[in-house]
């Protein structure tokens, strides 16, 4: 069995950026594995433009994001393996992967889970209705188009406002598709304002907030879908439906971090977040196993993904040069208007930067930190959405004293 | 015109494939006429992949003997076949004082019908061995068990396939005639002769039993709905949880796959259109909140998919559900087998009725042993299912079994390639997914639907617009997003 001080499960944004931080701090004894037959990870058919303005100062198409840091991997020799599958892990850090040339077992001091995130899909939405053809998820839409230069069809309706559905609605009308229109269950978009503007208002597509797809219809492909309007419990109102004849569904219902490794590793994972429970070194509950990126929690922009990455990267340093990390025995609580809080678990003395995000709609609100019932620090939100990502960094003497942390929203 | 068959089987289901396979035995040219892309699609796809232990039908029926006795074999069956069973047991719960007299009567009826190891256990030995299971006392039965129903009856047809039957996928039979004691029978514009024709439609068998002129059966759907769970669910159902049956319905279960997935259903309602597969919101949140009575672990973010099944129930004047009918009418239809309401249990009783329809012809004719007949089929070796040790010897023997192209139940490219080049030359995505299980798992095909689609393409020199997804006008890509080098 080989033996490797870092083994990094994925080669996409996380994975190479956390790669990249490690090898900053004097740790070259890494491993990359990457499924694909390239490094980039999902970034390889973003080809939308957006990307990098918070790191770079400049907006990148995924692929142009990604390519910057391949560039350095390959320049640094920083190994890894593509077209290789981490098919198990174990608590104790045992990686197995398979791969045309073999199969793979390595010993890791320090693995870290940069796997990403997966689609939630139809059936587990629990969509009524028949099971015909042409129901896609919008990153399989998106697969087909820019990856494979296939057609997924051409009269379009679009379910859900996340990012990637309004990034095909916009994708999928230039190339000479019609989409009727985006329905969200929810009173609010779940995207970015930006994409709602340049993939929607651009193009005149109609975004309809609290209406549903409430049945599916076709025996062979698609031949329409029931949009129903829904009351504030999400619940369809009977008497609203509304039959629209088309030939594709787009889902983009969200995302759900792939932790099925972690799972095999017997790594804790936070229901909301579907993602591990993390310290302020990004440990998970696994002594030596890390998560960073979407594995982690889904993020709004891969510029967070890198910087989180980087921030894991620092403590897997740490792990391995003191071989181990102190307990981070101060809980991370989110109140109320607060969905979750990343890391769940910090300790005092030690800076660390809060990842959040609201649960619905605020203006002109404060979102407050409180540790035994005492404010220690405030933020003034001008506007805040679920959509968009909250980063409250904490400065270690911020943190002092045992008691939990509180982040709630007034 | 077509060279004369001996046997047309109608129907390429798990019961017509079956047939098939046991007329292979002998000296026979059989075909076997099916109006779907793929052997499965219908009945024997929709269901909850139980065989059964023979106890829950009427003493003297066909219903009880031939499950018994398909019960009985299938150890060996699923040996020779090479296909995922499991002889896990399965429980009927209860907690009334009238629901313990039911499976007292459900028990001595199954003990007539020759179904052995059945037994009355109480709450503390249910929970032994069913720990999640919820209930006062069950009725456990040793014997049952759960199988792929796909690869099952895939395996029957290619194994019927490898022995010389003959598969026409896409062809619907329109008319039977019957010319100078030979059958013409018309499917999708050809015709076919044979001396001797075999009824084993499912959902079509009343209607193809009026063209053999034998009128008069009332065939009803009985249309089942069915959530699927995900894989990890499955640790916590190490067999089937029935509740206590009526005397026409199993009730709503819960049945682990040989896969680790939970299978929650299914309700029944009778329905007329036999093509209609949608699933209701109100169903399944129905079977959801049923199914939780009798095991606690049904949770919304373990859905993976929804899917339902018909079962064609042939029933008298008051609606009564009646035995599997299996009769030769020489005074109307000679050397035709027709089969009527081949129904729940016919998975578990497919062979058996093999072998029943293959006695019948053979009171009339001699039939001579097929010589070369092999009883074994081998199945596409799974990587998921093997050791890490066989996984090394696996890839170094051929490297697609090092290529994953399914992360979710970890399907090589090896196996994709072994399926979409299968005995039946289907090329459907969903005969993909059936033959490996890819796309099955939590994603969905999330990440893998467009590897095979790919893959189809390649190896079948298709174009992306003609590949389907499972009927032959369901249509996944419209082509090529723009022509290449433009």
């Amino acid at each position: 069995m080989e033996k490797r001080d870092v083994i990094i499960i994925g080669g996409g944004p996380a994975g190479l950026a956390a790669a990249l931080e490690l090898y900053n701090l004097g740790i070259k004894d890494v491993l990359i594995l990457e499924r694909e037959k390239m490094l980039g990870g999902i970034l390889r058919q973003c080809i939308h433009d957006g990307f990098g303005l918070t790191r770079f100062g400049e907006t990148l198409s995924g692929p142009e994001y990604i390519a910057r840091f391949i560039k350095e991997i390959n320049e640094k020799q920083i190994p890894y393996l593509t077209n290789t599958s981490v098919i198990e892990l174990t608590p104790d850090k045992k990686v197995t992967a398979a791969a045309p040339d073999g199969l793979k077992e390595y010993q890791a001091k320090a693995v870290i889970l940069a796997m990403g995130c997966r689609e939630r899909t139809r059936g587990a939405l629990g969509i009524p209705g028949e099971r015909p053809a042409g129901v896609y998820t919008a990153g399989v839409a998106q697969a087909y188009m820019n990856l494979y230069n296939r057609m997924p069809g051409k009269e379009v309706i679009i379910l859900g406002s996340g990012d990637i559905g309004m990034i095909m609605a916009r994708r999928m009308t230039l190339e000479g598709a019609h989409v009727q229109a985006v329905y969200e269950v929810l009173p609010n978009p779940s995207g970015l304002p930006r994409n709602i503007q340049q993939c929607l208002n651009d193009y005149d597509i109609p975004l309809h907030l609290s209406h549903t797809v409430t049945e599916i219809h076709g025996s062979s492909r698609l031949e329409g879908v029931t949009i129903s309007k829904v009351d504030e419990k999400l619940k369809p109102i009977p008497g609203t439906e509304e039959y629209h004849a088309c030939d594709t569904l787009i889902l983009s219902v969200g995302l759900i971090p792939e932790n099925e490794l972690s799972i095999d590793a017997e790594v804790a994972l936070d229901p909301r977040t579907r993602g591990a429970v993390t310290d302020a070194f990004f440990q998970t509950s696994q002594d030596g196993i890390f998560a960073a990126g979407n594995v982690l929690h889904v993020h709004d922009l891969v510029d967070f993904v890198s910087l989180e990455a980087e921030a894991m990267a620092r403590g897997v340093a740490e792990y391995l040069n003191n071989d181990g990390l102190p307990a981070c025995a101060i809980s991370v609580k989110a109140g109320d208007g607060v969905g979750h809080t990343v890391p769940q678990k910090i300790m005092p003395g030690k800076a660390v930067t809060l990842s959040m995000r609201v649960t619905r709609r605020f203006r002109d609100a404060v979102l407050e930190i409180r540790q035994n019932g005492e404010v220690i620090k405030t933020r003034k939100l001008k506007k805040a959405i679920p959509a968009e990502m909250l980063n409250i960094a904490l400065k270690a003497e911020e943190i002092c004293g045992e008691g939990d942390l509180e982040v709630l929203i007034r | 015109m077509k060279e004369l068959y001996d046997v047309i089987v109608i129907g390429g289901g798990v019961v017509g494939s079956a047939i098939a396979r046991e007329f292979t035995r002998y000296k026979l040219k059989v075909a076997v006429l099916e109006k779907n892309e793929d052997v499965c699609y219908e009945t024997s796809g929709r269901n909850s992949g139980v065989i059964h232990g023979g106890f829950a039908y009427d003493t003297g029926t066909l219903k009880a003997r031939l499950c018994v006795e398909g019960n009985r074999g299938f150890d060996a069956l699923a040996e020779e076949l090479d296909i995922p069973f499991v002889r896990c047991g399965k429980v009927l719960v209860g907690n009334t004082e009238e629901e313990m007299e039911s499976l007292k009567r459900t028990m001595k009826q199954g003990e007539a019908n020759g179904a052995t190891n059945l037994t009355l256990i109480d709450e503390e030995e249910l929970h032994r061995i069913c720990p999640a299971a919820v209930g006062k006392f069950a009725m456990f039965s040793k014997n049952s068990g759960v199988v792929d129903p796909f690869i099952y009856t895939i395996a029957l047809a290619e194994n019927a396939v490898q022995n010389g039957a003959e598969y026409f996928l896409n062809h619907e039979v329109t008319a039977i005639t019957r010319k100078d004691g030979v059958y013409e029978i018309t499917a999708s514009g050809e015709v076919f002769r044979t001396r001797y024709v075999v009824n084993s439609a499912g959902l079509g068998c009343g209607k193809i039993s009026d063209m053999l002129g034998i009128t008069g059966y009332h065939v009803i759907g009985s249309k089942g709905d069915y959530i699927i769970l995900d894989q990890r669910t499955g640790k916590n159902l190490p067999m089937p949880i029935y509740p206590v049956p009526s005397n026409t319905y199993m009730g709503i279960h819960v049945t682990n796959t040989t896969d680790g997935n939970v299978i929650v259903g299914p309700n029944a309602i009778n329905v007329t259109d036999f093509t209609y597969y949608g699933v209701p919101q109100e169903h399944m949140d129905y079977l959801a909140e049923s199914a939780s009575d009798i095991w606690p672990y049904i949770f919304k973010p373990e859905y993976i998919r929804n899917y339902s099944g018909i079962l064609p129930k042939w029933v008298d004047e008051n609606g009564k559900i009646q035995d599997f009918k299996i009769e030769m009418r020489e005074d109307i239809a000679p050397n035709a087998v027709n089969l009527v309401g081949i129904e729940s249990p016919g998975l578990t009783s497919a062979v058996p009725i093999g072998r029943y329809v293959v006695s019948m012809i053979a009171e009339r004719e001699e039939l001579i042993p097929n010589p070369d007949f092999n009883p074994r089929r081998e199945g596409i070796a799974r990587f998921e299912k093997m050791s890490n040790e066989e996984r090394a010897a696996m890839i170094e023997k051929d490297p697609d079994y090092g290529e994953v192209i399914c992360r979710c139940q970890k399907v090589t490219k090896a196996e994709i390639l072994k399926a979409i080049h299968n005995p039946l030359g289907v090329h459907t995505m969903v005969g993909i997914k059936y033959r490996t299980r890819s796309m099955m798992g939590r994603c969905q095909g999330g990440y893998c639907q467009m590897r095979i689609e790919q893959l189809i393409e390649k190896e079948c020199g298709l174009k992306a617009e003609e590949i389907k997804y499972n009927k032959s006008d369901s249509w996944i890509l419209t082509g090529k997003v723009r022509e290449e080098g433009i």
